[in-house]
């Protein structure tokens, strides 16, 4: 009797592997995220046993602090990436607008309505790229290295040499550092409104990719937008929304890089796109759009920052190697989603 | 002589037809202007001692020698609906090797062999390893080079240890600052290469093969035509064209600058094939028209110091070049042309062929 009962349990043990393989497949989307944050814990880890003093509020807070600007990019990148697109021209928007910024508040502007208008211009910088785009059949590529174009051009116009904020204005306002935790030393939780600043968008981005119709019509995009449109889903209006709200956030990156730098240049944040697209496509989301986490581009953020981290702690990398290193782990990223969707397919 | 004009009035429409002609244009114009800021621009005297042609147009067409090289490579690489971001840092890297083993292997023309076979084997090289990654592992072109874009000037950097290596060769410094027949040696150099490579294509069935596979990867595919050895064939070309000009670009100061040798080059290299009318959808090329894109190119960068505007501010006016290239080309702006032409021509029917004839 007894083995009778013992027997039948062996069948559900393989349909229970079975079943866990099938659970795993079907979540296999997500494995380039959780790769992630697999890879930032260990990272974490590595820099604890190996340099020390990773596991402190002070190096924490400075993470944040340090790549809030990135975050906010990656988040916008997301979006445009997810539908299909891609946006170059986020770090020349970064140096045309922090440039505008930092004269215009040195002419004596209110600091509220000089932040308004570096955020302005990101936005629409943006809507040119989303109106050449939708309207005038550019391709994304081209239409916002056109606008990169631009936009470094004219911050270069207007100076090509560093200009300070002056000591007294509002916007530096946003870098202060607020303690929330006073730790032994240094060691203290510390947090700026840029911060703050990107915490709050990266929850608006979640909410609106994940819990609107907007975002899955970003989504709807992605996958197909011929499709899409024949579902009657609004691609022209979500289109143009993508590539504004991408310009927006870069505004937004801008006016909490100045605030932290207190000063701008025209050759500030070259190469940064790359850096945002890197930042999405380590956290999960598809180069071939359709797919994509909002929180990944946050990991994928911090993962670059970690790893800037490491190697100035290092000390032995040197650092023309840096970029070598990022190549390397954006290869490593975009083959394990390669090996994903052939999985996928079989 | 009637034959005669209406052969040079068809010429005139064919060339009105090309998709370079409006690069012509503007070339033309931006002469102008400086012409007009100073009217001997356009002078070209002679220097005894040297043997050689000097005056601005000169320089232009020595500067456009290594544009015009990554541009013929771009244009080959976007017929297959790829790109390729890393022909700037695969600039940096041949003038980077180049560099090191002229410094440490002397003066001599031997030398100087090495340093262009190694630089050229390095960019094939390195050309091959971006074939590899998306013909054989199918990862997206974009991503594939913009790794190589960022490995590759990690790798110039590593080679040469973060500095800028400078070296004296009297050969390889010949390549970019000789004169053969009063011309300098790189811009006859570049139209060599555009031309072998403009028949090697068109003369073969290679161009229409490369066409085929950016119109329609399955529909090539079914007709035979070997896609992979093709996209290797093409980004090993576009990484050996690239270091032909970072061969140039390092040659003409004997030095190479790892961090601004080839720096954004590849946007300039994308921006001339596309003025030469080359569509970035893939499956149609214009090798003529690149090298008038990378024509234009260096006239607007020489133009834009001419004029006394500050170097860092070219990209805005590049902008301005696209964007009015890109309203050009598209859909909706033709149908309005068409639309208002079509709108006048029943009222003036014969005007269009009065204009030709006269």
């Amino acid at each position: 009797m007894s083995a009778a009962i013992t027997t039948p349990p062996a069948a559900p043990t393989v349909s229970r592997l079975e079943r866990l393989r099938q659970q795993l497949l079907s979540r296999a989307d997500s494995l380039p995220t959780a790769a992630a944050l697999v890879i930032f814990v260990l990272m974490l880890a590595y820099g604890e046993i190996a340099y020390g003093r990773i596991f402190q509020l002070s190096t924490v807070s400075n993470l944040f602090i340090n790549n809030a600007h990135l975050i906010i990019l990656a988040v916008g990148l997301t979006f445009v990436i997810i539908s299909g697109g891609i946006d170059l021209s986020v770090g020349a928007i970064i140096a045309l607008s922090s440039v505008c910024g930092v004269i215009l508040a040195n002419a004596g502007w209110n600091a509220g309505l000089v932040i308004l208008v570096m955020i302005l211009i990101g936005s629409t910088i943006g809507l040119v790229s989303g109106v050449l785009i939708q309207y005038f059949d550019v391709q994304p590529f081209i239409a916002t290295l056109a606008m990169m174009f631009l936009g470094r051009g004219l911050a270069s116009m207007l100076s090509t040499v560093p200009v300070r904020l002056d000591e007294a204005s509002g916007i530096l306002l946003l870098g202060t550092k607020i303690k929330l935790i006073d730790g032994p030393k240094v060691n203290d939780l510390v947090i700026t409104p840029g911060v703050l600043i990107a915490l709050l968008v990266v929850a608006a981005a979640f909410i609106i990719l994940h819990r609107t119709r907007t975002g899955r019509t970003v989504y709807a995009i992605g996958g197909s937008e011929h499709s899409a449109s024949l579902m009657g889903l609004a691609v022209v209006r979500t289109k143009l929304f993508i590539y504004v709200a991408s310009g927006t956030l870069a505004g937004i990156a801008a006016v909490v890089y100045t605030a932290r730098l207190g000063s701008a240049q025209n050759i500030t944040g070259i190469g940064w796109e790359l850096d945002a697209i890197a930042a999405a496509v380590i956290g999960g989301t598809l180069l071939t759009g359709g797919f994509g986490y909002v929180l990944g581009a946050v990991v994928g953020a911090l993962v670059l920052g970690l790893m800037n981290v490491l190697i100035t702690r290092d000390g032995s990398i040197p650092p023309e190697a840096t970029t070598i290193i990022t190549g390397g782990i954006l290869l490593i990223f975009v083959l394990l989603q390669r090996a994903v969707i052939s999985r996928q397919r079989e | 002589m009637s034959t005669d004009a209406t052969s040079r009035t068809s010429m005139l429409r064919t060339l009105l037809h090309r998709p370079y002609f409006w690069g012509l244009i503007a070339i033309a114009l931006l002469l102008a202007v400086n012409s007009l800021k100073d009217p001997s621009y356009l002078a070209i005297g002679y220097n005894a001692n040297t043997g050689s042609l000097v005056g601005n147009v000169i320089d232009i067409l020595r500067a456009a020698a290594p544009i015009a090289m990554i541009s013929v490579g771009m244009c080959l690489v976007i017929a297959t609906a790829g790109i390729d971001l890393s022909v700037g840092s695969l600039m940096a890297v041949a003038g980077a090797v180049s560099m090191e083993l002229l410094a440490s292997a002397g003066g001599s023309a031997g030398a100087a062999l090495a340093a262009l076979g190694l630089a050229l084997l390095l960019g094939a090289v390195l050309g091959a390893v971006n074939a590899v990654l998306i013909s054989v592992v199918g990862l997206q072109p974009f991503i594939s080079t913009l790794v190589m874009m960022l490995a590759g000037r990690g790798l110039a950097k590593v080679i040469t240890g973060g500095q800028n290596t400078a070296a004296s060769n009297e050969t390889f410094r010949w390549i970019a600052n000789g004169y053969v027949l009063g011309l300098p040696v790189v811009f006859l150099l570049a139209v060599l290469i555009v031309i072998a490579v403009g028949l090697l294509v068109r003369r073969s069935a290679l161009g229409l093969m490369i066409e085929a596979i950016g119109m329609d990867p399955r529909a090539a595919r079914l007709a035979g035509v070997n896609r992979r050895g093709l996209l290797f064939a093409v980004y090993i070309a576009s990484g050996a064209l690239a270091a032909v000009a970072g061969i140039f670009a390092s040659a003409s100061v004997m030095t190479v600058d790892v961090s601004n040798t080839g720096y954004q080059l590849e946007m300039d290299a994308i921006l001339a094939v596309v003025i030469g009318g080359t569509s970035l959808a893939g499956g149609k090329f214009n090798i003529t028209g690149a090298a008038i894109g990378a024509l234009l190119i260096a006239t607007l960068d020489k133009t834009v110091v001419f004029l006394g505007i500050s170097s860092s501010a070219t990209p805005a006016f590049k902008a301005i070049v696209i964007i009015a290239l890109c309203l050009l080309q598209s859909q909706r702006v033709r149908d309005l042309f068409r639309a208002r032409r079509a709108k006048t021509a029943p009222v003036t029917s014969d005007a269009p062929k009065e204009a030709v004839a006269a």
